[in-house]
């Protein structure tokens, strides 16, 4: 029951970001001469500095940072939990190597990786995506790169946790026993050992979310992310938290993104413990 | 469990150890300011930004010395005499002028550090400020040595300068940063790191005692200095603080006494600080604006320049977005240099603009190829070009896209021509208009538009080697009316307003200037 | 034990020597050059610079003049602050980032842990939810967010703490609080997964049938082994969180070493960012053997020999 409210806000949520920027009276870039004007019925939450209105601005930035958050939890799925659970199964020298990879890229500044990403490659996307039907995409180039630099880093930290965790687990009798039995070792990996790793990786996802989303913000801000004046969950709140001073300050700038990426990330954290409760 | 029990002890008394080091409590000094991000260097001859500049003229004096309300007064220099053709400078040094280590200071001092400045070797980013005198480029481009450049000491207590071209601002000009001395045994024997507390030796009101990066500055009054009593305060502390909202934090609270840059309140508020007592708004000798890339389609065109010009709304700019009661600027150089009238600039024009634009071929819009604005995204700059790409899409129906880059790339893109439109500001150096106009003399550096007119540079160099001052001031103007308005390689979008912020019962000797000089000798308590 | 520690120091010397070099290949490989400015510099001058520094040659040329300086102890100079060594800037503004950051460091686990156990013990019941609701909340409110408000609370709304600057130690609550918060989320978050797993295990379900008392066994039994994704969470947190952070440093004025991390970056000032990530790499490689020695000590069955 519970589950499918949480379910049913979730999807309202991406619906509205999907469909909500169509629908809306005003667009995401459209300036109004109601500058930093309190929510009111005609804007619902409130103007910016610009006097754009902050509703659709949110709607419109959730869809990007929900897809930055999907693409950086995949990429933190996929890369980290596989790359952990060889590294951690293997062990000895394989496994030194490996962990050895994970610092390197871990301790490159990751600001420097985007920068050389975005000006080596993003003119190059460009004309290789204006020359096919994805053309559309070409203008979004360079936040396709950031996505390429948020994936390169994001999976390093999981890639930790699930290798220190199956470094445990593959000491347990089930494992051994499984191992004696003949199984192959990708059939151990993930028929045996996955499934007992998976909650941690569940709880480390919903810390990882959060972590991209406001990564992007940041990346942003430097001028390597999404393009003003297009928005994201992460700018917005970024640009309203510029504006929080001792003397005026327009607390809907800073509010209502907050409560958006917040109660989104509540929503995405209690459907997580919610999943692993039938495992027990 | 002992580990358990062992951990927290251990991390409390590294926690008190380093607490102990790193926390020295030193007693509040006099004054506490605002200056602005960590200075890059206090070498004069390297310094390129305002704030590293203003901490010079404390640690160092010219030949002559800018008061409290910017003017020009004599410094290390008492008296000085021009030849009749303007062209030769004859500087009389104070007697007894010492260093702060006790050496005396002499006409020597200011010759090695003039050539120091020009030195290849030294790489100054300023040296073209002392191209007016013979030979100097010459030296600085490796062409010649040394001694061909013309600054002759007679004696210890005398300067002679040849100049190429008679300069009726020169004097003034040796109180600018890059002529400021160095004590030379100093320089040489410790090279780059000569500038560190330790080492430093200066001539200015006060002396370095301790600079600790990203944090402080602190100076003391130097008792070395020819004329001790006129400096009021005895420590001087000055913050690097770069964020406009933790600087007026520290105002607020009473950390720091007076924020001195401009870009150290946050503009949102500044509507509501205008009525304080404690707020000081004042002219200021800088520009705000844009460029085109002159070199490729469709700013080619000077029509579509001159529509795009036209089509900014820029009182809807200063009103919304800079909120400093900013004047909005058509021209390059702002007004009140003495003895120099601006040309009339052209007002925005949203039907002319519609008319030129369908003249170059795009009528409404239709058709404009795709076009982008550059930017870097700091303090105001992406406000301004939304705001702006709003403008020119109402009114001339075209979608220009915002290209925001980190810093390195910004400038790169600015040297390389690689942008449609980008956004520029710029700082005079010195009270005459020829700070602002010679950047776009063909082939200069800060050209970076790309544009090239022989009308305006011959009129630039007629006005270099004219003798008569309002008939070169006129010459100016007349090559300043081609820049703004007829070939808009540039639009000048306003001017930049300075903002003090100082408890007037507590403070004075602070006066808002268009150079934006405030030196700190002469900044004292209100005594009641 | 003992050729652990060698093999894992031997093979730490490669990987800081790698980071290094790739560092130094990617700020040298971004457009833009430290030497630039809102000024034009005239080409002469740039050159003149880049050989004086050492960057004048071919790129592999540059790193292995670069690499031969490091091995000999020097890290270089800093381009924008002109006359201060990488050394120097880092010894000035280190101590000052690992006072605050071990602050945080410890305020991070001793709230974050307990309030991890509760939650799990609590589990299901009112008080577990709203602890894990807490707990989510601080770890998705951004510092850039937090921080701000914090200083309109307490500086301003009620004047309890100065709102930014250096050197007493009422300054230093604030952006200690700042930089903990988000950590707290996420230290609390991987306690209570971990707990709830081990309580399921037959260890604990043999106590907990033994009778031993529900506190005793989740911080008695079952909490040793719950800590192994912390710890190994913790490597990586203990060297970030040490050398600060860009946003803490900027809001509180703070001159700690983190914000090198990004102005050194955006500067082109390759040898104090190179300088910078080394004192990072070597951080993050003693706290991952740390935590690596600390996970086979909680948990004897991860061998460290193998």
């Amino acid at each position: 029951m519970k589950v499918r409210l949480l379910l049913l806000t979730l999807g309202l949520i991406v619906a509205a970001s999907l469909v909500g920027p169509v629908v809306s009276p005003h667009t995401v870039s459209e300036v109004s001469t109601a500058r930093l004007a309190p929510p009111s019925l005609h804007h619902l939450l409130g103007t910016d500095l610009h006097g754009r209105d902050l509703l659709t601005r949110l709607l419109y930035g959730g869809r990007i940072s929900l897809l930055v958050g999907f693409v950086g939890a995949s990429v933190s799925l996929f890369v980290g939990v596989t790359y952990g659970l060889i590294a951690g199964y293997w062990g000895g020298r394989a496994d030194e190597a490996m962990m050895r990879l994970v610092d390197i890229l871990y301790a490159l500044p990751r600001i420097v990786l985007v920068i050389v990403l975005i000006t080596l490659f993003d003119l190059k996307l460009k004309t290789l995506l204006d020359g096919t039907f994805l053309s559309s995409l070409a203008p979004h180039a360079r936040l396709l790169l950031l996505f390429v630099g948020l994936g390169l880093v994001e999976w390093l930290t999981l890639a930790r946790i699930v290798r220190t965790q199956v470094l445990s687990i593959k000491e347990r009798p089930f494992v051994l026993s499984a191992r004696l039995m003949g199984q192959s070792t990708p059939t151990i990996l993930f028929r045996q050992i996955l499934p007992q790793v998976f909650p941690i990786v569940l709880t480390y996802l919903t810390l990882a979310l959060p972590a991209v989303i406001l990564e992007e913000s940041f990346l942003s801000f430097l001028g390597l992310g999404v393009q003003a004046p297009l928005a994201s969950w992460g700018t917005l709140l970024a640009d309203g938290a510029a504006l929080l001073n001792p003397i005026e300050t327009p607390w809907w700038c800073t509010l209502f993104p907050a409560l958006l990426l917040t109660s989104t990330l509540l929503i995405l954290n209690f459907l997580g413990d919610q999943l692993r409760q039938p495992q027990k | 469990m002992t580990l358990c029990r062992g951990i927290p002890g251990l991390t409390g008394l590294t926690l008190a150890l380093s607490f102990l080091s790193a926390c020295q409590t030193r007693p509040r000094a006099d004054l506490v300011i605002c200056n602005g991000a960590e200075p890059q260097t206090l070498d004069p001859a390297l310094v390129s930004g305002q704030l590293e500049g203003r901490l010079c003229s404390a640690l160092y004096e010219g030949l002559t010395r800018r008061d409290s309300r910017g003017r020009p007064v004599p410094g290390s220099a008492e008296r000085w005499e021009v030849s009749q053709d303007g062209k030769t400078y004859t500087f009389h040094l104070r007697p007894n002028l010492h260093w702060s280590n006790g050496d005396p200071l002499t006409s020597a001092d200011f010759r090695f550090s003039w050539l120091r400045a020009l030195d290849p070797k030294t790489a100054s980013p300023y040296s073209e400020i002392l191209f007016g005198i013979s030979g100097a480029k010459e030296f600085q481009s490796g062409k010649s040595k040394a001694e061909s450049v013309r600054i002759e000491t007679p004696d210890p207590l005398t300067l002679v300068v040849h100049l190429d071209h008679p300069t009726p601002y020169f004097p003034s000009l040796t109180s600018f940063t890059t002529y400021l001395p160095v004590h030379r045994a100093t320089v040489e024997k410790y090279g780059d790191r000569w500038t560190q507390p330790e080492t430093w030796v200066g001539n200015g009101t006060y002396r370095l005692m301790d600079w600790k990066i990203n944090d402080r500055v602190s100076l003391e009054k130097n008792p070395r200095y020819h004329t001790p009593d006129r400096v009021r305060l005895s420590r001087i502390d000055a913050l690097a603080v770069s964020r406009a909202s933790t600087a007026f934090n520290l105002y607020s609270s009473g950390q720091a006494d007076l924020l001195l840059d401009k870009g150290l309140i946050p503009a949102l508020i500044l509507p509501h600080l205008r009525g304080r007592p404690d707020f000081h708004p004042g002219p200021l000798l800088a520009t705000y604006f844009y460029r085109f890339n002159v070199t490729r389609p469709p700013f080619q065109d000077v029509r579509i320049r001159r529509a795009f010009a036209l089509a900014i709304d820029k009182e809807s700019i200063v009103e919304k977005i800079t909120r400093g009661n900013e004047p909005v600027a058509q021209t390059l150089t702002p007004r009140g240099i003495p003895g120099y009238r601006p040309p009339e600039g052209l007002p925005s024009d949203p039907s002319t603009a519609q008319g030129l634009l369908r003249m170059a071929g795009y009528p409404e819009g239709h058709g404009f190829p795709r076009v982008s604005l550059l930017y870097n995204k700091s303090e105001l700059n992406e406000q301004i070009a939304v705001e702006i790409q709003a403008q020119w899409k109402r009114v001339l129906g075209v979608e220009v896209e915002l290209r925001n880059q980190e810093w390195a790339t910004y400038l790169r893109s600015l040297d390389d021509l690689d942008f449609d439109i980008a956004r520029s500001s710029w700082v005079g150096d010195y009270d005459d208009p020829n700070t602002f106009l010679d950047c776009f003399v063909t082939g200069r550096g800060n050209n970076r538009t790309g544009w090239s007119d022989p009308t305006y540079d011959s009129l630039l160099n007629r006005a270099l080697s004219e003798p008569n001052l309002s008939q070169r001031l006129n010459l100016l103007a007349e090559a300043e009316s081609i820049l703004v308005t007829q070939a808009f390689p540039i639009v000048p979008i306003y001017h930049f307003v300075g903002c003090l912020m100082f408890d007037p019962d507590k403070w004075d000797g602070l006066y808002p200037n268009l150079l934006d000089e405030h030196p700190f000798s002469e900044i004292g308590r209100v005594q009641k | 034990m003992i050729s652990f520690l060698l093999r894992r120091l031997l093979s730490s010397l490669p990987v800081a020597l790698i980071v290094l070099a790739t560092c130094f290949l990617l700020v040298r490989l971004a457009p833009g050059s430290p030497f630039t400015s809102e000024r034009a510099l005239d080409p002469a001058t740039r050159q003149m610079l880049e050989s004086k520094f050492g960057l004048g040659g071919s790129l592999p040329q540059q790193l292995m003049l670069y690499l031969h300086n490091v091995l000999q102890g020097d890290l270089g100079e800093s381009l924008k602050f002109r006359g201060r060594t990488v050394v120097e800037i880092i010894q000035q503004s280190l101590p000052r980032s690992l006072l605050l950051g071990s602050i945080s460091f410890v305020l991070a686990l001793a709230v974050g842990i307990p309030l991890g156990a509760f939650a799990a013990a609590r589990q299901g019941g009112g008080t577990g939810r709203w602890l894990n609701g807490f707990a989510l909340l601080t770890l998705s409110i951004p510092t850039f967010v937090l921080a701000p408000v914090a200083v309109l609370f307490f500086s301003f709304g009620i004047p309890l703490f100065p709102p930014a600057g250096w050197g007493t130690p009422s300054q230093l609550v604030l952006p200690a609080l700042c930089l903990a918060l988000p950590f707290v989320g996420v230290c609390a978050r991987l306690t209570r997964s971990g707990l709830l797993e081990t309580i399921g295990t037959d260890f604990v379900r043999t106590a907990r049938a033994k009778g031993v008392s529900e506190p005793s066994l989740i911080f008695l039994h079952a909490l040793r082994p719950a800590l192994l994704p912390l710890v190994a969470y913790a490597g990586p947190l203990a060297a970030s969180i040490l050398t600060g952070s860009l946003v803490i440093e900027e809001i509180f004025a703070v001159p700690g070493v983190g914000q090198f991390f990004v102005s050194g970056v955006i500067n082109r000032d390759v040898f104090l960012v190179s300088g910078v990530v080394l004192i990072y790499c070597l951080l993050l490689l003693l706290f991952n053997l740390i935590a690596d020695w600390l996970a086979a000590l909680l948990d004897p069955r991860i061998r460290m020999e193998t």
